[in-house]
């Protein structure tokens, strides 16, 4: 695909307006959670996996699963970008009788290879994925984006110890470090820390990184691609709500929409600019 | 003597023979292989066999992950395991999925014996028939089992099978027909009809002898699928002896009895009992030992037959 850094900027952007304002039409779901990470749908969908948005099913490709489901939105707007389908769809987000379910469903959506909502479960469902394609020989790679917060599901480590056990190294998981989760500061809730020595433990190759920063995300799934032998985890520090000064860093925003006038002034923020956004 | 058939034996030899004939089947356990007997397959296959350590939610994503891409996954452990402790990876991840899972687990009900309560499941039908896109199955005998585990190579969508610890009588002979959904007549009976599944089936077949002895007719139906459940079948017995009991080792809350009293009751209500557990929780003791002190025996189930006809016949 080749997009260069600027391109990847620009498309996450648009990604970004396109969440925000079906988030303000469906007026419930997770701002924060899908803002932070679409700079790493982005890097994902547009660069780095072997996938045809014409062919969903096409054998051999890359695999993702959004295992911190309630970001919804971020995938849908990336993948209706992507081609899987109509961006029209993107204003029937959780109505009654839309393909976009509150949390994907993979019968619904093309593209959504698992259903997610339920946190803790991505990790495992990636390893079976990882482990058919190595069964088959297959050259396909799985991704998993998970939550800080969900890093408090029992399963979650379950499934490392299966990764690096399995040596799955057509796995690369990102932890979407946000800091934030429904209750507050993760930190405060239930500490996760020191999280890249807890993976290291576990036995994977982690790398640190700015989860909002384009070039680094990049040379963070180049890494990945080259490790061998285990399983990689992307440490991705961002901010939750990135993008929009409404929402940035805001506990409130996890399940909260934009208002009509958050909506408004946000859209002037982003498109008032050369430069994306301040934080 | 009557001739006994493993469930779990059976179990692991029929994944053997379909691990050879189809490349797809894989089979995940949970540090239980030697007692699931999931160790045939492993031990013929073992690329395709993946130990997942105690980690039962684990276990049940990674399957639906290996259904996914395609594959055809057994997960198996204990009952109890299977489906309480990963209750919700098996709704999230098979179940709302549609994935081709095949949950088979081992060790259910009070059989289970001297490990006691802790690990005998007596909920797990009720909480897999209460899964949308779920079927639930329960084996009768060795050969049944074998048969339904055939079946899982071609069969669309999520299953619970529900295993067992113990050995069973020979029911059924090689060319005995599973279907999926089909209940199967074992005996005709014009005074009431026993409706069991499982180990339930060989008790009732010895309570109907019992019961011809006294002189009752008794028919006998193995409802080896709890769902979807054959509703032609139960409406076709209600309308025939207008007394059902029906037998699982199961709390009665839930199991194969509530499957059948929701049927009557919707459709053909007639009278009935439930042999089951009792509402509580099992204990340890031998399989035997416990067969009688939960009230499992097929004196147990003809009592309750002639309960259910002296009642309709309002005597
Ligand atoms: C098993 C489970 N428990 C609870 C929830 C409700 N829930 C949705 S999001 C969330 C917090 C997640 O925090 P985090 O993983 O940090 O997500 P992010 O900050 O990226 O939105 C919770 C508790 C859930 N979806 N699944
Ligand atoms: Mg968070």
């Amino acid at each position: 695909m080749g997009n260069d850094i600027k391109e990847l900027e620009d498309i996450a952007r648009q990604l970004r307006i396109d969440i925000i304002t079906m988030l303000n039409k469906a007026k419930s779901g997770h701002t924060g959670g899908s803002l932070s990470a679409i700079d790493i749908l982005t890097c994902l969908y547009f660069k780095e996996m072997n996938i045809d948005p014409a062919d969903p099913d096409k054998p051999d490709r890359d695999k993702f699963v959004l295992s911190k489901g309630h970001a919804a939105p971020a995938l849908y707007a990336t993948l209706a970008r992507a081609g899987y389908f109509d961006k029209a769809e993107l204003a029937t987000l959780r109505k009654y009788g839309s393909i976009l379910q509150g949390h994907p469903d993979m019968n619904l959506v093309p593209g959504v290879e698992m259903s997610t909502g339920s946190l803790g479960q991505g990790l495992s469902a990636a390893n079976g994925m990882a482990l058919a394609a190595k069964l088959d020989g297959a050259p396909t790679r799985v991704y998993v984006i998970m939550g800080d917060g969900e890093q408090q599901e029992g399963q979650i480590w379950e499934a490392a110890m299966t990764a690096h056990h399995y040596k799955i190294d057509n796995l690369c998981a990102f932890v979407d470090n946000n800091g934030l989760q429904i209750d507050g500061e993760v930190e405060k809730i239930m500490g996760i820390e020191p999280l890249a020595d807890k993976w290291r433990a576990f036995g994977w190759h982690v790398i640190s990184i700015n989860g909002n920063d384009i070039a680094q995300i990049l040379e963070a799934l180049d890494e990945a691609d080259r490790t061998k032998h285990r399983p990689t985890v992307i440490i991705a520090k961002t901010v939750k709500g990135k993008g929009f000064s409404f929402c940035a860093g805001k506990v409130k925003y996890h399940g909260v929409p934009p208002s009509d006038q958050e909506l408004e002034e946000a859209l002037k923020e982003i498109g008032g600019s050369a430069t994306p956004h301040q934080i | 003597m009557e001739e006994l058939l493993g469930i779990r034996e059976s179990y692991g030899e029929a994944l053997a023979q379909i691990g050879a004939e189809n490349k797809d089947v894989v089979v995940l356990d949970a540090d239980l292989s030697g007692s699931t007997k999931t160790s045939l397959f492993a031990k013929k296959f073992p690329d395709r066999f993946f130990n997942m350590g105690v980690a039962e939610q684990d276990l049940m994503t990674t399957a639906a992950g290996f259904a996914a891409a395609g594959k055809i996954p057994f997960a198996s452990t204990f009952a109890i395991f299977a489906t309480g402790k990963a209750f919700e990876q098996v709704r999230q991840s098979i179940a709302y999925t549609k994935l081709n899972v095949r949950v088979v687990s081992t060790h259910s009900g009070i059989t289970v014996g001297e490990d006691g309560g802790s690990h005998q499941a007596i909920e797990d039908i009720a909480l897999m028939r209460s899964l949308p896109n779920m079927t639930v199955m329960v084996p009768a005998d060795g050969i049944e089992m074998k048969k339904m585990i055939r079946h899982m190579l071609d069969f669309k969508g999520p299953v619970y099978i529900r295993g067992a610890r113990n050995k069973y009588p020979k029911l059924f002979d090689d060319d005995y027909k599973f279907e999926v959904g089909k209940a199967v007549t074992i005996r005709e009976g014009k005074d009431a009809t026993v409706i069991a599944c499982g180990y339930m089936v060989s008790q009732s077949l010895k309570a109907c002898d019992i019961l011809k002895e006294k002189g009752y007719d008794v028919g006998l139906v193995n409802m080896s699928t709890i769902k979807p459940i054959d509703t032609g079948a139960i409406i076709h017995a209600a309308k025939v002896t207008k007394a059902i009991v029906t037998a699982d080792e199961h709390n009665v809350i839930g199991g194969l009895g509530s499957a059948v009293a929701e049927v009557l009751g919707e459709s053909s209500p007639c009278l009935m009992k439930r042999v089951g557990i009792k509402d509580i929780f099992g204990k340890s003791g031998s399989a035997g030992e416990l067969v009688k002190r939960y009230n499992l025996t097929p004196g147990d189930v003809s009592d309750a037959v002639m309960q259910v006809i002296r009642k309709r016949d309002g005597q």
